[in-house]
């Protein structure tokens, strides 16, 4: 079977074997063997925590770059709404928008508006259906594969409606098929992402549908050409076009006060949105009709792919909204009237994806977890990963699957040594008292 | 020679009563056992809510109980033995809706009274003896296929 395709890849000539990443990975999907990391495709989930962590930069998005694009006739940039927050104090929305189309892009699109008409839909789909709850946001691709990954029990609490990004590389691209008379695989619609994650939409869409996205590229590559097309003129005076709540999506909290749903939350950090599916899991918070979930703690404003600190970016966004988002973008009787035609609707269910079971056996399995346990008990439980595991635990269990050898455990070995050297110097003693006493006589 | 095969697996885990913080620590680690394991989803999902509302009743009600979980190719089986004031009226207890959780332990949205019901209902086999002023031992196991 083809192994899924993932967003990260790890360049082993960069890798120095520093094992930074191998404790912040999330899912402990890293090892260390002979010096350079190894993923474990299964477990991974895209989050980006070792692409942030790596002194060597070994771990390589796998993003797109302007050489992708040469083969289409026009070319669409739609920019993430984190987007607007990495330049300065104050840079409207509508004159970054409109400086993209002065780095290499033919036309930008907003993806902000498309961010308000889904928040529209999200909750008319609240009204309409009862259950289950709480419903969760799809819209992290990191949070997705969390749920395939280890809680496919909550795959029917992901809301079944398409993200702002498909939306808006829709729209636009219908817009400009209509007015250029060109096909829609002559315009490439380019995502500026402040993630890898969002790779997966193009490459591996959890409900395996077409998408309207030709690429997505790291909003940290179009930076630097961007400051430079920003410092020409004032860009900071005036009304934007770029308005609505849709601005706020990208830190925590957005999605929520885009809604008029009374009990909803918004979680942040893998650590605790892991506590809260537990929790969910265990048949708790069903009173919460609505999760709005991010992988990053800081949100989509603090992706692994940006630029400015993800603090200022939030304050920016939080600007924004006051000067630009109560007055909406979109007409909301008009997006009802879509959302009953379900142009906002995904179709087709999200397969589980669950990582490797100890043994595809379960009575063999039972065994190995047996065996696991004896192994972790004479371990230190300290979890230094001067082994290459992550953990005393992940170490015990690569041990019993035969992945690793218990002697590669530091401490194991200094016990043998001590041993054997406690034997060696039982001899010495006995031997050297013998040849002593003989010459002594 | 004898070969020794172990076909079950065994663990004990602990309940500390009133112990708010660490309440559902015990369902998530089965849970996440099991899922090392690759049992089915639908398996894992009531295990977990039997699993919780057993957990919550110690943290609830009890000073302390033993959690032992025993694995085996064809059942889960687990049993919840605490040191506590035990059931007056099991039958009572059984009924959906009872509760005799306080105002304070409402306001946290605990015992609504569906606790041991929904165990039961979650449960292939169910068994609980109660003794006042001693404890209670609620023993549980769901069935692998």
């Amino acid at each position: 079977m083809k192994p899924d395709f993932r967003s990260i890849r790890i360049d082993t000539e960069r890798c120095t074997g520093r094992m930074k990443c191998l404790r912040i990975c999330p899912t402990q999907a890293l090892r260390v063997r002979n010096a350079k990391a190894k993923l474990l495709s299964d477990r991974c989930i895209d989050c980006g925590e070792c692409v942030r962590v790596c002194p060597n930069h070994a771990f390589v998005p796998q993003t797109s770059s302007f050489s992708d694009f040469s083969g289409f006739k026009y070319t669409i940039a739609l920019p993430s709404p984190v987007f607007y927050s990495q330049f300065g104090k104050d840079v409207k929305p509508s004159a970054i928008l409109s400086a993209l189309k002065t780095v290499g892009f033919d036309d930008a699109y907003d993806v902000a508006c498309a961010s308000e008409s889904v928040s529209i839909a999200i909750q008319e789909y609240l009204e309409a259906n009862g259950t289950p709850r709480p419903l969760i946001s799809p819209f992290c691709p990191t949070i997705v594969r969390l749920i395939q990954v280890r809680y496919p029990n909550l795959l029917d609490n992901l809301i079944p409606i398409e993200s702002p990004m498909e939306i808006a590389a829709r729209e636009a691209k219908r817009a400009k098929m209509h007015e250029l008379g060109l096909k829609e695989n002559e315009i490439g619609a380019i995502y500026l992402s402040p993630c890898p994650s969002k790779m997966i939409a193009l490459k591996n869409p959890p409900r395996k549908k077409h998408s309207f996205l030709d690429g997505v590229m790291p909003i940290a590559d179009v930076y630097p050409n961007m400051m430079r097309a920003l410092s020409h003129s004032d860009h900071t005076n005036g009304k934007s076009e770029i308005r609505g709540l849709g601005l706020g999506w990208p830190i925590v909290g957005g999605q929520v006060a885009s809604l008029k749903a009374e009990e909803s939350i918004a979680i942040a950090g893998l650590t605790d949105v892991m506590r809260v599916f537990d929790e969910i899991e265990n048949g708790k918070l069903k009173d919460i009709q609505y999760i709005e979930c991010h992988s990053c703690p800081t949100a989509c404003v603090g992706g692994s792919l940006t630029v400015e600190n993800p603090y200022i970016a939030r304050g920016r966004v939080l600007r924004m909204v006051e000067k630009y988002g109560q007055e909406p973008c979109q007409d909301r009787q008009k997006i009802r009237d879509l959302y009953q035609k379900n142009f906002f609707s995904l179709v087709g269910r999200i397969a589980p994806s669950p990582v490797q079971p100890l043994d595809e056996d379960l009575s063999r399995g039972i065994q190995k977890m047996h065996r696991r346990q004896q192994t972790y008990e004479l371990l230190p439980k300290i979890d230094c990963g001067a082994c290459g595991a992550p953990s005393c635990m992940t170490f015990a269990e690569d041990v019993v699957k035969g992945e690793a050898e218990a002697d590669e455990c530091v401490f194991l070995a200094m016990k043998s040594f001590e041993s054997m050297s406690t034997n060696l110097l039982d001899v010495v003693g006995k031997h050297s008292k013998k040849i002593r006493g003989n010459i002594a006589s | 020679m004898k070969r020794v095969t172990e076909k079950t697996f065994s663990q004990s885990f602990s309940i500390v009563g009133r112990e708010f913080f660490d309440a559902g620590k015990v369902s998530t680690e089965i849970k996440t056992m099991l899922k090392e394991l690759g049992v089915d989803a639908g398996i894992i999902r009531r295990i977990a809510i039997a699993m919780y509302e057993a957990e919550m009743n110690v943290v609830m009600y009890a000073t302390e109980a033993t959690v032992t979980l025993e694995l085996s190719p064809k059942a889960i089986r687990i049993v919840v033995d605490d040191r506590g004031p035990g059931i007056p009226d099991v039958e009572l207890a059984m009924q959906e809706g009872y509760s005799t959780a306080t105002t304070e332990m409402r306001e946290m949205g605990f015992g609504a009274g569906m606790g041991l019901p929904n165990i039961k209902k979650n449960a292939d086999h169910f068994r609980i003896d109660s003794v006042v002023g001693k404890g209670t031992r609620l023993e549980i196991s769901i069935s692998m296929n």
